[in-house]
């Protein structure tokens, strides 16, 4: 199953909605541009749901991770939002866990951005 | 092509991704009938699509005139997954500890890791050219 996406504005936070897999080709290229396209139409808040995304490779890891840096690199914050257990434990295993800020509930996940 | 017995499959393919999908279905379908469980059917699936993805992007580079060679089979008491590439081959030993604090945010370097994680064995041997990597797990049989 390939990655889809979508995106919706709550509260001046740019929603990422995934759902399918994050994997070397199709999935991490779709997530890169994603990422590049909201940053430059300048929307450094961005949490992504990966609620529906029940397959994550080391491919797709990396992707999240260079997602990560280039929106903190920029001014912004990128936050993962309703992690499958597979992918809690894949970020546990790599110890990405503690780096990446992972919340469960959207609207505290919302509240939690620090708005300017 | 590939071909079949009660419990090997043997495949040689084109150095693309539908390559490391068609492995990393065959794993799936051997994993299941070997009635592991779902989660452990999971893992290894991930770790051999990390192995055959290392042998067509990191070994054979894509290059359309090499190709990957997968084995895999049901021993009886273990799950032997082998993939070998053509190309110049690198000493996947000496690869960065993706785990070490000045690389946990490079996006790249996990693949060998998480193959190590999923797995009871993994051993490499150098061909000439190539590399083959042997994923083992080994089965529940009390």
């Amino acid at each position: 199953m390939s990655l889809k996406l979508s995106t919706r504005q709550v509260d001046g936070i740019t929603v990422l909605d995934l759902s399918g897999r994050i994997t070397l080709g199709d999935g991490s290229v779709k997530l890169r541009d994603a990422t590049r396209d909201l940053l430059s139409k300048g929307s450094k808040l961005i949490l992504l749901n990966l609620g529906d995304v029940n397959y994550i490779d080391s491919s797709g890891i990396g992707e999240l991770v260079s997602a990560y840096t280039t929106v903190r690199n920029q001014g912004g914050e990128l936050k993962l939002l309703n992690l499958t257990k597979k992918v809690h434990d894949l970020l546990q295993i790599t110890k990405l866990y503690t780096v990446f800020d992972v919340k469960d509930d959207e609207a505290s996940a919302i509240a939690s951005f620090a708005k300017t | 092509m590939a071909e079949s017995q009660a419990s090997r499959v043997s495949m040689t393919l084109d150095s693309s991704l539908d390559s490391v999908d068609r492995v990393e279905q065959a794993a799936e379908q051997l994993a299941k009938a070997a009635g592991i469980q779902e989660d452990d059917i999971y893992r290894i699936t991930m770790a051999v699509r990390e192995a055959a993805v290392n042998a067509v992007l990191h070994g054979n580079a894509y290059d359309p005139s090499k190709h990957i060679h997968a084995s895999l089979e049901n021993t009886g008491t273990s799950l032997v997954i082998r993939i070998a590439d053509e190309g110049k081959g690198v000493d996947l030993e000496k690869l960065p500890d993706p785990l070490a604090p000045e690389n946990l945010l490079r996006g790249s370097g996990r693949g060998i890791f998480l193959i190590r994680s999923f797995m009871d064995e993994v051993h490499f041997r150098h061909l000439h050219p190539g590399t083959e990597m042997t994923l083992i797990k080994h089965l529940d049989t009390k």
